[in-house]
This record gives structure tokens, C-alpha cells and sequence, in this order.
């Protein structure tokens, strides 16, 4: 990894490639190098701009005007590309069109919500750790980081029981299509016939159970806030971002209090500190690592200038351990101000299931709490490689009951 | 710069300095005042900072949005008519001096 200032351009020009697995398999450095290289970077392996320092990443998620959405957020421009599957209708979709499917999937997953569902996930975390004490040794992400948004999250979103060993391997298509054609993402997409035709069909109404949020968003058709061709494309967006995300998140956490005993003896003093240790691993780890965005116009970027129609790469992993923006970033400090961290973006496509992946991480992160004493990793942790997903394939531990 | 007035749940004030069009809850973040949570970081997604507006002050705020609006029926604590979220505040010279009391709780 060399950096090598361009001529002209003043943006530097980086032998880079943030889709390797070298890379993907330890970011940190990389992260840094780029991040104090300039406020934005150039990489030629991909011919993208790159963003990684706090405020650059944040200005971009923030100007959803001049860095488009509906061009693709992975590497492929749909200007220019035909996508893999048709596109989001909120990810993937800029003001106008966005702001409506949004206020749909923002009312489905509201505070008001979650309130509503806030003691079936607190009941199913006990039932988790009930389970997890019986075991003692077990792998942590399989049978925790899994385990549990699978016993909430299909059930919440209203799906039947056959077929949900689709759900995982679908979302990680997604992710890695993200991605640029490297084999991770060749591989993903060649696998995905399956994946896709189950969630096609879940996705359909009368597939879709009463009074979950696949059935919300479907009733939205009914209020004419969508259209009925809309709602499964809508729900779409809960089946692909809705569960390996928190599976990741939960993940990171668990990962994180494992490796940093200080902090979980913290929050077993204080069980009050559980949402924040989750919001923390959320900064610290960055379950979702990247996303792209494409100018829309040339535009000037803290003294760079972008044409139009270029990809740019924001590296939220390492905007939220920038140390412009954070003291001592490299630390898991569960009683850390977090709010303005980018792990679930910013701006009108910061993720809109962002309440549901802190309720789930908090009440699960209370209950191993109150009645588990100590974490111990009992074997090497295995990672799992994705294109934009970080997280473990495999975490063994072995618990001691408090 | 305007200042704005902060009192927490058990009645202690703490009086902060706004610096240039920063909202409510972005002046209490920066000051640590730990009664506002601000989880999504001002992205009116998340109702963590819910505050209660002095009598005296509500009618010279500016309207609430529907957005607002249905997120304050999610807050953590009571919603009261003067319930409003601190991140929708855009703190202006004619605010200097306001009052906001914070809530039991924000989640």
C-alpha cells in the first residue's frame, strides 16, 4: 500500500483495495492510512473517490442532492449497469420518490412501535440466556448473535416458519453485491437463485401475517400511501437489511464485552449502561463498513474537486474511529457520548430499523448481563468475509453463571 | 452568542452557550448534559431528546413537523403539550434564555 500524490489533482491516488481480503480481514491500518492521507483519496484498483476522515463521510451522507442514492450505493452505477435485482425503493431512490416509501417504513418501525414489542424481545432474550446457561459452552454467534433476532425478527416481521434458513444467506447477497466484481461478490450472486425466490414469495402479501410489519407496510397500500406493487419491494428492504445487520451488531457486542472485561464488570454494576455498550460496539466495530454514493454534478469536496457521475466510497468504519472526531477512538468505552457516530449512516437514509436493532441489542445485552458473571473466549474467533458486513463466523465462549 | 437553560428531572440548571445555528440538542450534546441521549444524532429518527418547553416559551417556537410530531408519541417519558424534540430546536438570537426541562427518562 503506497500513497503517491496525483499530478493536478491534488487528491491523492491510493494503491488500495478495500474489497481484499488482506483488508477485510484487519481494516485498522488501512483505515488510517487512507484517512491521513487526505480528506479524499482516489483508488485506483476501483476508480473511486474515497471519504474515511468524520466530517467528509458525514457531509456526504448529508448532501443526498449532490451524492445520488438512485445510482446504486454498491459500485455498480445503474446509470450504466443493470442491477443485480431491481432496485430499493428506499435505499436505492433519492427525494422525491424516497421520502414516500420512507415515511411508510419510518411509521412501521417508529418509537410508538417498539414500545409495542419491547416485552416479547425483553422475554425472548431471557429465553436465550436460559438457554445459553444450560449449555455453558457454545459459540456465540451461532447460538446468541443468530440465535436470538432469529426467534424475533421473522416472527415480528410476520413470516411463515418454512423456508427462514433462506433469510441469512440472502441479506449476505446483498451486502456483498455492494461490492465490486471480486469473488466474494461473483460467488454471492451465483448462489442466489433460492435466496431470491423465497424472499420474492415472502414478500407477498397473503404471505405475510397479520399485525406483523410486512402486514403494516402492505396496509399502507390501503391508506394510498404506496402502491400494491410497491409494498413487497418495501418489504424487501425489512428481509435484506432487517437481520444480518443486528446479527453483526449483537455480534460485535458480544465480541466486544468478551475482549474488554473491564467494561462488562461496568455494565453488570449498571445495567443501565446496556443500550450504550450496544451503540458503542455499533461505533466501534461498524457492522456495516461502507457504502457508495454517485455525484449527481461536479462538485468540491474539502478542496477536492468531483466530477460527475463518479463513485464515491465512504468509509463509515473509519469515520467512526477518526481521532479528529473521537478521543481515543481505538477504545471500547461503554459510557462513551456516541450520538453522531455514522454506524447507522446519517442523513434521510440513516437506516430506518435503527430502533429495532437497539432494542434488540439492549435487551439482550441486559439480560446476559444480569445473570451471567464472566465471558471467556475459549477458542480462536473466525471471521466471516463480506463486502460490506463485518462480523464473526464463529466466537467459542464458555460462560460462568453469575 | 444565545444561551439556553437546561433543567434536569431533579431540578438543577445548567445553563448553556449556543454557538451559531446549532440546534438545541446538538448545544447539549457538546456540553454533556447526560438528560439528552440524541441516539440518531439529530436525524429526527429516535425521540431521545425529548424536552419539556417552559410555559413561557411555547408559542415562540416555531411549528413542529408531522415527523415531530408521530415521534413524540413514541417518547420514553409522558408527552405532554409542551413535549418537543430538543434536535428540531434551531437556536436563533430571539431564543436566547430559553427554557427546557428534561424528562425522566429517554429510553
Amino acid at each position: 500500500m503506497t500513497a503517491s500524490g496525483a499530478a493536478g489533482s491534488g487528491v491523492p491516488h491510493l494503491d488500495v483495495d478495500p474489497f481484499d481480503m488482506t483488508f477485510l480481514a484487519d481494516p485498522y491500518p488501512a483505515h488510517e492510512l487512507l484517512r491521513e492521507a487526505g480528506p479524499v483519496v482516489y483508488l485506483d484498483k476501483w476508480n473511486v473517490y474515497g471519504v474515511t476522515r468524520y466530517a467528509e463521510v458525514h457531509a456526504v451522507l448529508n448532501d443526498p442532492a449532490t451524492f445520488c442514492s438512485s445510482r446504486g450505493v454498491g459500485l455498480s452505477d445503474f446509470k450504466k449497469e443493470t442491477p443485480w435485482r431491481p432496485p430499493s425503493l428506499i435505499l436505492e431512490a433519492d427525494p422525491p420518490a424516497h421520502t414516500r416509501t420512507r415515511a411508510v417504513l419510518s411509521k412501521v418501525l417508529s418509537p410508538t412501535v417498539m414500545k409495542q414489542v419491547r416485552d416479547r424481545f425483553a422475554a425472548a432474550a431471557e429465553e436465550r440466556v436460559d438457554a445459553l446457561l444450560e449449555q455453558r459452552s457454545f459459540d456465540a454467534i451461532t447460538d446468541l448473535a443468530e440465535a436470538y433476532p432469529l426467534s424475533i425478527f421473522p416472527d415480528a416481521l410476520g413470516l411463515k416458519p418454512e423456508g427462514r434458513e433462506h433469510l441469512i444467506p440472502y441479506a449476505s447477497v446483498v451486502f456483498n453485491a455492494f461490492g465490486p466484481p471480486n469473488e466474494l461478490r461473483q460467488q454471492a450472486i451465483e448462489r442466489s437463485a433460492p435466496h431470491q425466490a423465497y424472499v420474492a414469495e415472502q414478500c407477498q402479501r397473503e404471505n405475510l401475517a397479520p399485525g406483523g410489519f410486512g402486514a403494516c407496510i402492505h396496509a399502507q397500500v390501503d391508506e394510498g400511501a404506496i402502491t400494491a406493487s410497491e409494498a413487497p419491494l418495501l418489504v424487501r428492504s425489512l428481509l435484506s437489511a432487517g437481520l444480518d445487520t443486528t446479527v453483526n451488531g449483537i455480534g460485535a457486542a458480544v465480541y466486544c464485552l468478551a475482549r474488554f472485561p473491564d467494561q462488562w464488570q461496568r455494565l453488570r454494576e449498571d445495567l443501565t449502561l446496556a443500550r450504550g455498550a450496544f451503540e458503542e460496539a455499533v461505533r466501534f466495530e461498524s457492522p456495516v463498513q461502507t457504502f457508495f454514493r454517485t455525484t449527481t454534478r461536479e462538485v468540491e469536496l474539502s478542496g477536492a474537486k468531483i466530477g460527475e457521475g463518479e463513485k464515491v466510497l465512504m468509509f463509515l468504519a473509519a469515520a467512526n474511529r477518526d481521532p479528529r472526531r473521537w478521543d481515543e477512538p481505538g477504545r471500547y468505552d461503554i459510557t462513551r457520548r456516541t450520538s453522531g457516530h455514522v454506524g447507522f449512516g446519517s442523513g434521510i437514509h440513516m437506516c430506518v430499523g435503527q430502533l429495532v436493532a437497539r432494542l434488540e441489542g439492549e435487551v439482550m445485552l441486559t439480560a446476559l448481563a444480569r445473570r451471567i458473571a464472566k465471558i471467556e473466549i475459549t477458542g480462536e474467533p473466525k471471521r466471516r468475509f463480506n463486502n460490506t458486513l463485518r462480523g464473526l463466523d464463529s466466537l467459542p465462549v464458555t460462560i460462568t453463571p453469575a | 452568542m444565545p444561551a439556553i437553560m437546561f433543567i434536569h428531572a431533579d431540578g438543577r440548571p445548567d445553563r448553556v452557550e449556543t454557538s451559531g445555528g446549532e440546534s438545541a440538542m446538538q448545544a447539549a450534546t457538546r456540553h454533556g448534559i447526560d438528560g439528552i441521549l440524541a441516539e440518531c444524532g439529530g436525524n429526527a429518527m429516535c425521540a431521545t431528546c425529548h424536552v419539556y418547553v417552559d410555559e413561557s416559551w411555547l408559542t415562540r417556537l416555531p411549528e413542529m413537523a408531522d415527523d415531530e410530531d408521530a415521534l413524540l408519541d413514541g417518547t420514553a417519558a409522558e408527552r405532554r403539550p409542551s413535549s418537543r424534540l430538543s434536535c428540531q430546536i434551531k437556536i436563533t438570537p430571539e431564543l436566547d434564555g430559553l427554557v427546557l426541562r428534561l424528562p425522566e427518562r429517554q429510553v
